[in-house]
């Protein structure tokens, strides 16, 4: 008799789920944010499938605000895992110039909501892979693993389809796609902890460095190149910073932090009182419903 | 507030946070269900353990007392239930109306919940959240004692082969912690979970409000309980995974990992037992046997791997396994079966149809499935037995189930894995009931399909033909037999063999047992589906004249022949346009309510979304609308 540990059952159900995915699905992808949870999804994905590649791409939606790092090691963590990288940034976006300093909410919603939405439909995938957790947000909380969009990419909370056991009804109609999240039941700790079991390589800007930094609005914010609009006199100042979570990064806020290890970032985190998320601007839109209504209208 | 802190973790975290991780490294995990109603306190129940557990962070906090205020049932004081609520329209309704999971940890065990409506209409949910649960915590409002809630949450837990019951006796400060009404609420309920066969329950006297006996126990308003918290409970229990290590190995094949010429390894996850390299297997329904050469992954070859463990498994021979077999115990394998008797939790809005065909998904098999008309629905409430025609959603029920070829399978009470199925909807693709398979009905291996030497395809060549079947389907008075009858003389006169089966005339012989009750219109189209297929596997072409309203039947018959063999042929003709017609005289007998369930008045068509070939009565002649599916059919070779 040998009792699994957590780790080891989490680890079994992602990789079953992927499985099941590449088994039903028609043309699955998985994009990959290079955030922490990605790496932890890409590399259950390697394992999943040993010694074979994972079969399908990686899927990257670029906002061209991602922090320098995160484009450095998501070429190679692609390459490593023997994997083709898409990479989609929605033209009209590009074309006028959106951005998070002068458009707002509009930046999120036409790079991360409409990208997605294009690069699905441009490529034709039905099944797309993601990493969000239960533990996140309490909508979060009550999504299937296996999540089903409308034709139009569209969530509806009130019509899931039950999900039994481990049992998942893979099937739909054309048109219909469908988000499988294989990291449902981690949380923000067994993440960590795997990553350290595991020796996943994550982007550097989740351990504590000096970093040039500015505050806006109660955020701290790191000026990663010279698109940062500066006040007139204004300095970027060097702190010792890390991220909790990592996005674009004018709407990612830094703590202040002297964790520079794994081992310090987690005993950080486990004695921190504000939640993963609250660095992030877009969840407090809408009262405690931010996120609901993002999903409901296609955001992943 | 609780009269003993919460876990002492802080400071080991702060002092020495390598032997905290190597502790949470070692822990072990337990998915456990909730059952009760929003006034059994359930979520404020959750939101403590959250809470206690530290899981709750500060701008989480300062949110759950603004909305307290704002809109909580509490008072001043923190409302739990607000935190685990999680959709818009649950915390606007004040109901918790779907699963939502919550984690927790404490330092022996990471905790899964899940969150489930309590309210009869909810059934579904609750069977959803049980269904990977190892324990069960029934809550009970100790000012009501057992109620009829009560008695139904039991019966779901242990139908889902719950085997551990925790009763949670809630609101103890609302009746002074008196013991005299735990102690008779007990009683009660060990009465009742005896009757239904459940073997042991702990009882604990809480107070989720306050934090009485939920991390320490006991606590000072108790000093009359000799037991454990509902922690202490929790991270004790036995775990469902160490009792499925002790069964006989059973591995679903999921996937067929082929990246190379030279290496083929069958992934899967591992429900019961444990495998080795050298190890003698079964692969089934097959029967054919081997031997375990490795447990390939990615972090080396393993020398052993057991039940809840995702692994690629190699084998010493070149034997033949896909997605759907199971590799077992080669002394002790499962049994594979066609005919099943089962309890089905139906989920959906629209009733079981006895007779129509399902996707049953059962671990990796995929299967066509039939549902017989129940033997009896159960009352979740007062567990008696009743008469039921079908089963409506939440309706819980015993039925006999067939599938269209064997699938290999255990009892559900021995294994959820390979005893616990989902049956789809074919048109909808939704998940219409969760079903556990109890035996079989008899050996399949009884009924084997006997080889013959001579082929479909033989019969096929020595026509000089391809096999149809041209699917006639179309209101009553389309023209569906007279267009059908045009095409088959057009093919006789081009030497094609072929038959007609027309609905009226399979009434009068084969289905003559049969009426128009919507099960009897899709056991008819099963039969004319079952009879097209003989006559397709002779070589011949066949057609059929069936109004056939339902789109389900249709796709049944489509799926049990090869690929592009079933031709669907839509005799589009408007409702008014064949009622015009009428020639038989059926409308105005059925407009005059002499007759029942008349397709188009009162039963429905489905008409066909993507018919193969559509033909319009109204703009074409009879000839013309036969020479255009001779057209689209040709050259049949």
């Amino acid at each position: 008799m040998r009792t699994l540990t957590h780790l080891e059952r989490l680890e079994a159900e992602s990789i079953h789920i992927m499985r099941e995915v590449v088994r039903e699905g028609v043309r699955p992808v998985m994009l990959y944010s290079v955030g922490k949870d990605s790496a932890v999804m890409l590399h259950l994905a390697r394992k999943a499938f040993y010694p074979s590649p994972p079969p399908f791409p990686l899927l990257h939606v670029d906002t061209t605000w991602k922090f320098r790092a995160m484009y450095e090691l998501r070429e190679r963590a692609a390459r490593e895992a023997g994997m083709d990288l898409l990479v989609w940034q929605n033209p009209e976006a590009l074309e006028r110039g959106i951005n998070p300093f002068d458009h707002g909410a509009l930046h999120t919603d036409m790079w991360k909501t409409e990208g997605l939405k294009q690069a699905l439909n441009h490529y034709g995938f039905d099944v797309a892979f993601g990493g969000a957790r239960r533990d996140e947000e309490k909508s979060r909380a009550k999504e299937r693993v296996f999540s089903f969009r409308s034709a139009s990419h569209g969530w509806d909370p009130k019509n899931q389809r039950p999900e039994l056991w481990n049992l998942y009804n893979t099937r739909k109609a054309k048109g219909e796609s469908i988000r499988a999240f294989p990291l449902s039941n981690w949380t923000e700790l067994d993440i960590w902890q795997y990553i350290m079991a595991e020796g996943i390589e994550i982007v550097p800007l989740y351990l504590a460095q000096k970093r040039p930094t500015v505050e806006r609005d109660g955020l701290l914010l790191m000026v990663d190149d010279d698109r940062f609009p500066l006040a007139a006199g204004e300095l970027p100042v060097m702190r010792s910073i890390r991220f909790r979570t990592l996005g674009c990064y004018p709407l990612t806020g830094a703590v202040e932090s002297e964790a520079a290890t794994l081992e310090a970032v987690v005993q950080e985190m486990l004695l921190t009182t504000t939640s993963e998320r609250q660095g992030r601007a877009i969840d407090k839109d809408e009262g405690g419903a931010g996120m609901e209504k993002k999903k409901a209208e296609g955001y992943f | 507030m609780a009269d003993a802190p919460a876990y002492e973790v802080d400071a080991l975290i702060a002092e020495d946070i390598g032997a905290y991780l190597a502790q949470h490294q070692s822990k072990s995990l337990l998915r456990f269900i909730t059952c009760g109603s929003v006034d059994d306190g359930k979520s404020t129940l959750i939101g403590r353990l959250l809470y206690d557990s530290k899981m709750i962070f500060e701008d989480q906090l300062a949110q759950l007392e603004a909305d307290s205020k704002r809109v909580g049932t509490q008072g001043q004081e923190i409302d739990f239930a607000l935190l685990v609520d999680g959709l818009a329209a649950e915390r606007e309704q004040g109901i918790t109306i779907d699963v939502a999971y919550r984690f927790f940890a404490t330092e022996k065990r990471k905790f899964i919940v899940a969150d489930t409506p309590g309210h009869e209409q909810y059934t579904r949910n609750m069977v959803t959240g049980a269904s990977t649960a190892d324990l069960a915590v029934i809550l009970v409002d100790a000012r009501k004692g057992v109620l009829v809630q009560t008695r139904r949450h039991s019966f779901i837990a242990h139908l889902l082969g719950i085997r551990h019951i925790v009763l949670a006796v809630n609101k103890m400060d609302l009746i002074g912690y008196d013991q005299a009404i735990f102690d008779q609420i007990v009683a009660d309920y060990s009465s009742f979970s005896e009757s239904i066969g459940i073997e042991s329950f702990a009882a604990i006297p809480i107070s989720g409000f306050k934090g009485d006996n939920i991390t320490a126990a006991p606590s000072l308003a108790t000093p009359w309980y000799g037991g454990p918290s509902l922690i202490a409970h929790l991270e004790n229990v036995e775990l469902g995974g160490d009792a499925a290590q002790s069964r006989p190995l059973r591995m679903p094949v999921q996937w067929v990992n082929r990246p190379n010429l030279d290496f083929r390894g069958f992934s899967g996850l591992i429900a019961s037992g444990s495998v080795k390299p050298g190890d003698a297997v079964r692969i089934v329904p097959s029967g054919k046997t081997s031997t375990v050469k490795s447990i390939v992954t990615f972090g080396g070859d393993l020398d052993s791997a057991v039940a809840g463990q995702s692994v690629t498994l190699t084998l010493t021979d070149e034997i033949d396994c896909s997605r759907g077999d199971v590799i077992a115990a080669a002394g002790d394998p499962p049994e594979a079966s066609d005919q099943f008797e089962a309890t089905l939790v139906w989920m959906s809005d629209e009733a079981l149809k006895p007779g129509r065909g399902y996707w049953l998904k059962l671990a990796a098999q995929t299967v066509t499935a039939s549902v017989q008309e129940p033997k009896y629905e159960i009352n979740v409430n007062t567990m008696a037995r009743l008469a039921a025609k079908t089963l409506e959603l939440n309706a819980i029920g015993v039925a006999e189930i067939q599938t269209d070829r064997p699938i290999t399978f255990e009892a559900y009470e021995n294994s959820r894995s390979l005893g616990g199925f989902i049956l789809i909807d074919k048109i909808t693709n939704a998940t219409v009931a969760a079903g556990l398979l109890h035996f079989s009905l008899r050996r399949a291996q009884n009924v084997h399909w006997q080889a013959t030497t001579i082929t479909r395809a033989d019969h096929a060549a020595l026509k000089n033909q391809q096999p149809r079947v041209l699917w006639f389907t179309g209101l009553s008075g389309s023209g569906k037999s007279t267009i059908a009858n045009a095409v088959e003389q057009r093919l006789n006169l081009m030497n094609r063999h072929t038959f007609l089966l027309d609905g009226d005339n399979v009434r009068h012989g084969l289905n003559k047992d049969l009426g128009f009750t919507e099960a009897d219109r899709i056991e008819n189209i099963r039969r004319v589906g079952e009879v097209a297929r003989l006559m397709a596997d002779a070589g011949l072409v066949v057609l059929t004249a069936f109004i056939s309203p339902f789109r389900a039947e249709r796709q049944m018959v489509r799926e049990i022949l090869p690929e592009g063999e079933f031709i669907e042929i839509f005799v589009d003709t408007p409702l008014s346009v064949a009622e015009a017609r009428d020639v038989k005289g059926l409308y105005k007998k059925a407009r005059a309510g002499e007759l029942k369930n008349f397709t188009g008045i009162d039963s429905p068509y489905e008409p066909p979304e993507n018919p193969d070939i559509r033909v319009n009565t109204v703009e074409m002649t009879v000839d013309e609308a036969a020479d255009e599916i001779i057209r689209q059919i040709m050259p049949l070779k």
